[in-house]
């Protein structure tokens, strides 16, 4: 029953976190709570149909097809997660306005709320269906079926009671750093995500020439343990990065930062401004 | 029209040569231990491997060393890609199976 907590905990903790804080940056958007929802059925359906093609995913593409679907998932993430980043910063005084605004509706200009959604799906698709697997060949490994549901729901409501903490975490900071912490946490994530990515593809043979290990810092921390764990999903840490690995984190840390600082000097400003009550 | 065209080439130049320079080596995985529990791998070479997962249930191959992931369904069997490796010691472990399914890689 350990093990299952365990390795549940372990991909539920992925999920949780990606979430907990992506969430809490949005919280300005009016009627998420049903495109999130949305974007959890979503995702866990979609987690499923990924177990069951499990093998026909991985024998595509020359038998790399796991990896370039992973890869692709990442990418995605990255993309939508670092755009939102981006949007936010241009829509910041609007936001700040209409957290101030009791009962004031719609953020002009809004966020497209099936974005959001698409980034909750994408963070389930493949942790979930890693989940999936792994019960379901307990199950069918005869495991003691009683076992396998508490270590389940064990290692699911530690996971998601760590996102749940770093969500509330974050709805704490003073208002005036919000945005700027966010936006620096999440920079650094869809760094991370840019860099999970670019190993997917060097593993499916991409990047040949610069496949090569730069450093080995897992006498620091290694990511076995679950600090190195947490700081993987959280920035990207590897503790045997490979060159293009840092390339992939490093362009994308330098094109987030220029677009935010791009997107903080021409806000979007509401062409009919709402009059105040 | 032409820039689809020429989307379509450069996609296709840059996909990967493996199938071209790559030795064969096998790993199999039968009642969550693997076999040989150390696989020796020359230096400075691209690397193929076979992993066989002879059990009936998935397993997930990784190693953080060799920065591979991969899952494994049940009686199936997946391609690793490694290489090319420095001299050194890379543990993998199937992760499902932590404690119990893991081995090491020695390049020399």
């Amino acid at each position: 029953m350990f093990s299952t907590a365990l390795i549940v905990f372990r991909e539920a903790l992925e999920i949780a976190m990606i979430l907990g804080i992506v969430l809490s940056a949005t919280r300005g958007l009016s009627g998420r709570a049903w495109w999130v929802a949305g974007g959890l059925c979503a995702g866990l359906l979609g987690s499923g149909l990924v177990a069951v093609f499990a093998s026909r995913i991985s024998d595509a593409a020359d038998g790399m097809g796991q990896e370039i679907f992973n890869a692709g998932i990442l990418f995605a993430a990255a993309l939508l997660i670092g755009w939102t980043v981006v949007w936010m910063q241009g829509h910041a005084r609007q936001m700040s306005a209409q957290l101030r605004k009791v009962g004031h509706d719609v953020v002009a200009g809004a966020l497209p709320h099936y974005t959001l959604s698409v980034i909750v799906g994408l963070a389930m698709l493949r942790e979930c269906s890693e989940i999936v697997l792994f019960v379901y060949g307990m199950v069918v490994s005869g495991e003691p079926v009683p076992g396998i549901i508490t270590g389940s729901a064990l290692g699911l409501t530690f996971g998601v009671m760590v996102g749940v903490m770093l969500y509330y975490g974050m709805l704490k900071l003073p208002a005036r750093y919000a945005l700027k912490v966010t936006s620096w946490i999440l920079i650094l994530l869809v760094a991370g995500l840019a860099a999970q990515g670019a190993n997917f593809l060097s593993a499916a043979g991409y990047f040949p020439n610069f496949t090569s290990v730069m450093w080995d810092s897992s006498w620091l921390v290694s990511e076995n343990g679950i600090l190195g764990r947490v700081l993987h999903t959280l920035v990207g840490y590897s503790a045997h990065p490979t060159a293009i690995e840092l390339i992939f984190y490093g362009a994308t840390f330098a094109l987030l930062v220029g677009l935010v600082r791009f997107a903080s000097r021409h806000p979007y400003h509401h062409p009919h401004p709402p009059q105040a009550a | 029209m032409s820039f689809s065209r020429l989307f379509v080439a450069a996609f296709a130049l840059s996909l990967p040569l493996q199938a071209f320079a790559a030795d064969d080596y096998t790993l199999t995985l039968k009642d969550h231990a693997f076999t040989p529990a150390e696989l020796v791998l020359p230096a400075d070479k691209k690397v193929k491997i076979v992993v066989k997962n002879e059990d009936s249930t998935s397993a997930e191959f990784e190693s953080k060393e060799l920065n591979r992931e991969k899952v494994i369904n049940g009686n199936s069997k997946a391609t690793i890609m490694v290489g090319p490796l420095k001299p050194g010691t890379y543990a993998f472990v199937d992760e499902f199976h932590e404690d119990v399914a893991k081995g090491k890689i020695v390049v020399k």
